[in-house]
């Protein structure tokens, strides 16, 4: 009766010691070089910056509390975009993938609407949501919702047309489909793209804040291009940037938990 | 009594350039409640279209299925199906997956589970419950389906080339699987005593459940069933010959595939067969 009982181990590419000590490596290099090339007078401070003057700003932001506020504000904005986009592309994907005819109608639309450049319509949501986070969160929401979008129809579509056969045959009525099957299905297309999701969320409302704003990481680097600082652009740069390997480490996470049937 | 009845039933389809193209050609087929059916014929020649159709997941172009005397509309309700490929839910735990018929039907959970464990315990998988299917090996996947095709209780499994991904020796032994829980099986059917009399009783005790198995494999075929049903090559199928299989019951299916019956028996059938295998590849060639 017993069958092979070799479990396939999960599969993973490479981790450990040895790759963190490469990624540290090449991160420590980098660093050292620009410092190096702006010492050298090879590059100019002006406008580059170095990596110790931009290092005592973020230290300095953070020893006086200024930076935490404009962070706080960035991400409330990220989330509430990220929720309120996953919320209107996941409900217009699955009506879109449930009925063909509906989704030959607005087929059109949507690919007119994807290619429109959101930094054009940044203008526009100031005008209508105001200066404060609403512009941005809204900015944000343009481009998580076609994220979504396109991975939930994708997944309500490519359903596999088995499963499905197999549980109509045991018994499953038409809720209890889209319940079992078709969400489930959907659901591990819309994980994946969590992470793209994330990263558009912040850019949306990053940019939202450089064009018009007073409070932000965006609205940070924003003030400091325009006194020519460009210490204060790579200082904002830099948190913007450890922000998202961060939050994106969690989202890593609660994929491969919520994922955690595949092998 | 007759669980599933087939009468004149043809079924067309329409190829993607547009021209019409038909798969079964007036076939009529009655199977008696509590037999092993098996239907073997050369690839392509619309098997699963016929197995599809009793099971209510196609439509006939023309004729009339019957399930249990009745009409059949929409879905087989009395019928499960095991399909060729994987049909286990990925994202549920083993024990949901087998669980799943009764969950669907209203069941509670805890007793549904509690259900799926004893069945799991059955088909020698207990330990692995709450693994998911990626975790398990093709044959163990394959228990899983059989559980989760016999913990709900109907008459009829209508099964296409279950095992045919196996390699040879997990395939017997699920063979021998299923015969086991093919002769355990006491299913409730509906007026089981009333037209007991046109049977033979000896080979269809009233209980088992009725089982269409379609394969390509005609040896398959006679270590598993009662009756052979040959298939012609596509398109338009048509049967061309029923055979009964009179080897005796409980069958090792080990020592079966040497026994001179079981030889003679697989001369017989392979003629007519060897015909419409020939004819399908000529059609493969040239057309």
């Amino acid at each position: 009766m017993a069958d092979t009982l070799a479990v396939p181990a999960r599969r993973a590419g490479p981790s450990g010691p040895a790759v963190l000590f490469w990624q540290v490596l090449v991160g420590v290099s980098a660093l050292a070089l620009w410092q190096a090339l702006v010492s050298l007078k090879v590059l100019d401070a002006f406008f580059v910056s170095r990596p110790s003057d931009i290092a005592q700003r973020i230290a300095q932001w953070v020893v006086r509390g200024s930076l935490w506020g404009h962070l706080a504000v960035t991400l409330e904005e990220s989330l509430l975009g990220l929720l309120v986009g996953a919320a209107m592309g996941i409900s217009a994907g699955f009506s879109l993938g449930r009925s063909p005819m509906l989704a030959a109608v607005f087929d059109p639309y949507i690919k007119m609407l994807n290619a429109v450049p959101r930094v054009v319509l940044a203008p526009l949501f100031l005008l209508w949501f105001g200066l404060g986070i609403w512009s941005k969160v809204a900015l944000a929401v343009t481009l998580v919702f076609f994220v979504m979008f396109f991975n939930t129809y994708q997944g309500v579509r490519d359903a596999d047309r088995v499963l499905i056969d197999n549980v109509r045959m045991l018994g499953a009525t038409e809720r209890q489909l889209v319940r079992h099957v078709l969400i489930p299905s959907a659901l591990t297309w819309i994980f994946s793209s969590l992470q793209t999701s994330l990263g558009f969320a912040m850019v949306g409302a990053v940019v939202g804040e450089y064009l018009g704003s007073t409070r932000g990481l965006g609205y940070v680097i924003s003030q400091a291009e325009g006194t020519f600082d460009t210490t204060g652009v790579f200082a904002g740069m830099t948190v913007l940037a450890i922000v998202v390997v961060i939050v994106s480490a969690g989202v890593t996470r609660l994929e491969r938990w919520l994922l955690r049937w595949k092998a | 009594m007759i669980a599933l009845e087939l009468a004149g039933v043809s079924r067309d389809f329409t190829t993607p350039d547009g021209r019409g193209y038909r798969a079964l050609d007036d076939i009529s087929l009655s199977i008696s409640a509590g037999s092993f059916v098996a239907i073997v014929g050369p690839s392509g020649c619309g098997k699963s279209t016929l197995l599809n159709i009793a099971a209510g997941l196609l439509t006939p172009s023309s004729g009339v299925v019957r399930v249990d005397g009745e009409p059949l509309v929409g879905l087989n309700r009395r019928a499960t199906y095991m399909f060729q490929q994987d049909a286990l839910l990925p994202w549920k735990t083993v024990r949901e997956n087998v669980a799943l018929g009764l969950t669907l039907g209203g069941v509670a959970k805890p007793e549904a589970h509690a259900c799926a464990d004893a069945w799991l315990t059955r088909v020698g998988l207990a330990a692995f419950a709450s693994h998911y299917p990626s975790q398990l090996s093709g044959g163990m996947r394959k228990r899983v389906v059989m559980a989760q095709n016999w913990i709900i209780d109907r008459g009829m499994l209508l099964m296409d080339e279950p095992f045919s991904a196996l390699d040879v020796h997990t395939r017997q032994r699920m063979e021998t699987e299923l015969l086991n829980l093919w002769d355990e099986s006491d299913v409730a059917r509906p007026f089981q005593g009333r037209e007991r009399g046109a049977e033979s009783p000896a080979l269809h005790p009233p209980g088992r459940k009725t089982v269409v198995f379609v394969t390509h494999d005609l040896e398959e075929a006679i270590a598993l069933a009662d009756e052979v049903v040959v298939l012609s090559a596509g398109p338009s199928a048509r049967i061309v010959a029923r055979h009964a299989v009179t080897l005796e019951r409980p069958r090792d299916l080990l020592e079966l595939r040497t026994a001179p019956a079981f030889m003679d028996l697989y001369r017989a059938i392979w003629a007519v067969l060897r015909e419409e295998v020939i004819k399908s590849q000529r059609t493969v060639e040239h057309g």
